[in-house]
């Protein structure tokens, strides 16, 4: 059982415990089939109106926990409690009608919103799923997201195609918006984005946070450390389907306890070329999710693995020091 | 019109008033590269950034004819060591891309064959390139896979790129551009596509591959922490134009045009969680090619810009020590910018 993560805080609005997902595999046709953990035990919890990002390379999983919180995809076991209620539980009838309390917004608009749609039709949509309002309400309604996202009136009447990737990016979070979710899974929104754009939609999502009578909470799905270092009031760091350290974004980033979280921020880029930091010393790449190492997952690239690593997989546990921080290391740093 | 001053006694590559043109949807030309000059001397590290549509790519590609139709380079030169890549025949074309000028992409997938092992593809470059029999080849293919830090390279010899993580791809195709050879490295986004620990390692990989082979290389990116990681010099890019052009340590600590400083201040800070602050951000977008403003193809976002901003287009002016900055206020002293 994974351990909960920050017991004694008031309740969470997304709270999430022991969540599996597997997939099943062929390298080819003839290849034979093979299990795929992406995503291993996870568990977190998200307080309403706060983010929470989850970081990790291709294959961490965070895409997939991701897909499983808003059901997009059935988690194999696993709990997902949403504003109290037991949503991996829903019925489809009752899943769908709470369905516009999440809202999401992917890495590529080109790619996720439909060009033979206009804007209104896309980003009203949603509210003629759930029958919210009139005709009438709806236009006034869209009008208004257009405008807190930046776009100008005459947006509505032109097709996607027609706008630029950041601009398309503001379109899908409008659409995400409409029905004025608590909650709004963020998959890489500005991964795909040129730089001086992404902090243009950054700054709209922080915005938004603040400024929407809905407060939502952002799950910020995301691989650049400085983006979510930005954003995120608590990171979740996943490394081959587990959640490996959690914490509040800034202790957990100046002060990393796991050695995969350290590694990672050595990795960065370095900002200024006068920055003096040792060359990360990371030897091999992350394993395939399919053939994972036995006991911590980590542990054939830590600099400071040791026997137990190899043969047991370590729990994530609150901090001894309390600081609302977890960790699963035998070994955590700083210690 | 840019004068074409001669190429530089030491440089390897000259690229001179290149312009690449793309014809529009109704038949007119839109000028995608502008009037590009720059030098790259042996050894020498520079970086061509800038945001997508700036034209970096092309330059790029232009650089061994390889622009693809219906673009065109419309003038210019591209000087290698000396001689015209553009009017080369065919065959010295061939003999130039991987023999002079070695090239990688963003995704090595899409530049390797996928029904070929990746030992084949080494042995067929070595005996083109470097005239060696096949056993000979064989064995530099082998040291090369070990060269890049392939893990296991005998195994490899016989590898599909498929089957190889797009960190192992991007070190295969590392040892295909440079097995023949080259003295500079065209590298096109190449840890884009790659996961952050990888490109810490695809980094220092190419920079050990400077050291030890005295290649130059042309590193072409959107990313200004690439830039700050690998690069000597750097080129920024805007709207076609190359708009600023400093040593690299100058770009970060004193950048001289508006939009340097603007990607600057809009990367997030480092060590620094936002705590609900808002970024300093850009406004607009980059103008659409045929679309540009007749004066300065920043002055719409720009800051800074006054009346002769609208009028007139800057040319690269002096910007203090080795700097060149396309802007009229390139001599004023700067803000400060950080």
């Amino acid at each position: 059982m994974s351990a909960v993560p920050n017991p004694g805080r008031e309740d969470p609005l997304l709270s999430v415990r022991d969540l599996h997902k597997a997939f099943v595999r062929r390298a080819g046709l003839l290849s034979p089939a093979v299990r795929v953990a992406a995503v291993n035990g996870v568990a977190f919890d998200l307080p309403a109106a706060k983010t929470l990002a989850l970081v990790g390379e291709s294959g961490s999983g965070k895409s997939t926990t991701a897909r499983l919180v808003l059901r997009l995809l059935a988690a194999d076991r696993g709990t997902v409690l949403f504003g109290g209620i037991d949503w991996m539980g829903l019925a489809p009838r009752d899943l769908n009608a709470r369905r516009r309390e999440m809202g999401v917004v992917f890495q590529d608009p080109a790619t996720s919103l439909d060009p033979r749609m206009s804007v209104e039709d896309i980003v009203g949509e949603p509210l003629v799923i759930h029958r919210l309002g009139s005709r009438v309400e709806r236009r006034e309604r869209v009008a208004r997201l257009l405008s807190s996202v930046g776009l100008p009136a005459s947006a509505r009447s032109k097709g996607p195609h027609e706008f630029s990737g950041g601009q398309r990016q503001r379109i899908a979070i409008a659409r995400a918006l409409a029905t004025e979710p608590r909650l709004v899974v963020l998959d890489e929104p500005v991964s795909a984005l040129d730089v001086s754009v992404r902090a243009q939609v950054l700054n709209l999502l922080l915005d938004l946070q603040r400024d929407t009578p809905s407060r939502p909470a952002y799950l910020f799905i995301g691989h650049d450390l400085s983006v979510v270092r930005w954003v995120a009031d608590r990171t979740a760091v996943m490394y081959l389907g587990r959640i490996v350290e959690e914490g509040p974004t800034e202790a957990l980033f100046s002060r990393p306890r796991h050695p995969y979280t350290a590694l990672l921020i050595a990795s960065q880029p370095r900002r200024h070329p006068g920055e003096e930091r040792a060359t990360p010393r990371a030897p091999g790449e992350p394993p395939s999710p399919a053939a994972p190492p036995s006991g911590c997952p980590f542990h054939p690239r830590c600099p400071v693995a040791r026997a137990v690593c190899s043969q047991e997989v370590p729990a994530l546990l609150p901090d001894p020091a309390g600081a609302e921080r977890s960790t699963a290391c035998h070994a955590p740093l700083g210690n | 019109m840019s004068a074409r001053p001669v190429p530089a006694a030491s440089s390897l590559l000259s690229v001179r008033a290149l312009t690449i043109a793309v014809p529009g949807p109704t038949g007119e030309q839109a000028t995608v590269v502008d009037g590009v000059s720059f030098d790259v001397a042996p050894g020498e590290i520079v970086a061509l950034v800038g945001e997508s549509g700036c034209g970096k790519s092309l330059t790029g590609l232009a650089l061994l004819d390889l622009v693809p139709p219906p673009v065109r380079i419309a003038s210019g030169d591209v000087l290698f060591e000396g001689r015209d890549v553009r009017g080369l025949s065919p065959r010295e074309k061939e003999r130039l891309r991987g023999g002079g000028v070695g090239l990688v992409f963003q995704e090595p997938g899409s530049a390797l064959d996928p029904v070929r092992t990746i030992g084949s593809e080494l042995v067929g470059v070595l005996r083109r390139h470097r005239g060696l029999a096949r056993r000979e080849a064989r064995e530099e293919a082998v040291r090369w896979l070990s060269r890049v830090a392939l893990p296991d390279p005998e195994r490899q010899m016989h590898a599909l790129p498929q089957a190889m993580s797009g960190g192992m791809r991007q070190r295969a195709m590392l040892a295909l551009a440079l097995a023949g050879g080259p003295r500079l490295l065209v590298a096109d986004e190449p840890t884009t596509a790659l996961d952050v620990t990888i490109q810490a390692q695809i980094l220092s990989l190419l920079l050990e591959l400077r050291r030890e082979l005295a290649l130059a290389i042309l590193l072409v990116t959107h990313d200004l922490g690439v830039v700050a990681e690998a690069a000597d010099r750097a080129l920024v890019m805007y709207a076609g134009e190359i708009v600023e052009s400093a040593s690299v340590p100058d770009l970060f600590d004193r950048p001289a045009h508006p939009y340097t400083r603007g990607l600057l201040a809009s990367r997030p800070a480092a060590g620094e969680a936002g705590g609900g602050r808002r970024l300093p951000a850009l406004a607009g977008t980059v103008p659409e090619p045929g679309l540009r403003p007749r004066g300065c193809a920043f002055e719409p976002r720009c800051p800074e810009a006054f009346g002769r901003c609208r009028a007139a287009r800057p040319t690269l002016l002096p910007a203090g020590g080795a700097s060149e900055a396309a802007c009229f206020l390139a001599d004023v002293p700067a803000k400060a910018s950080r």
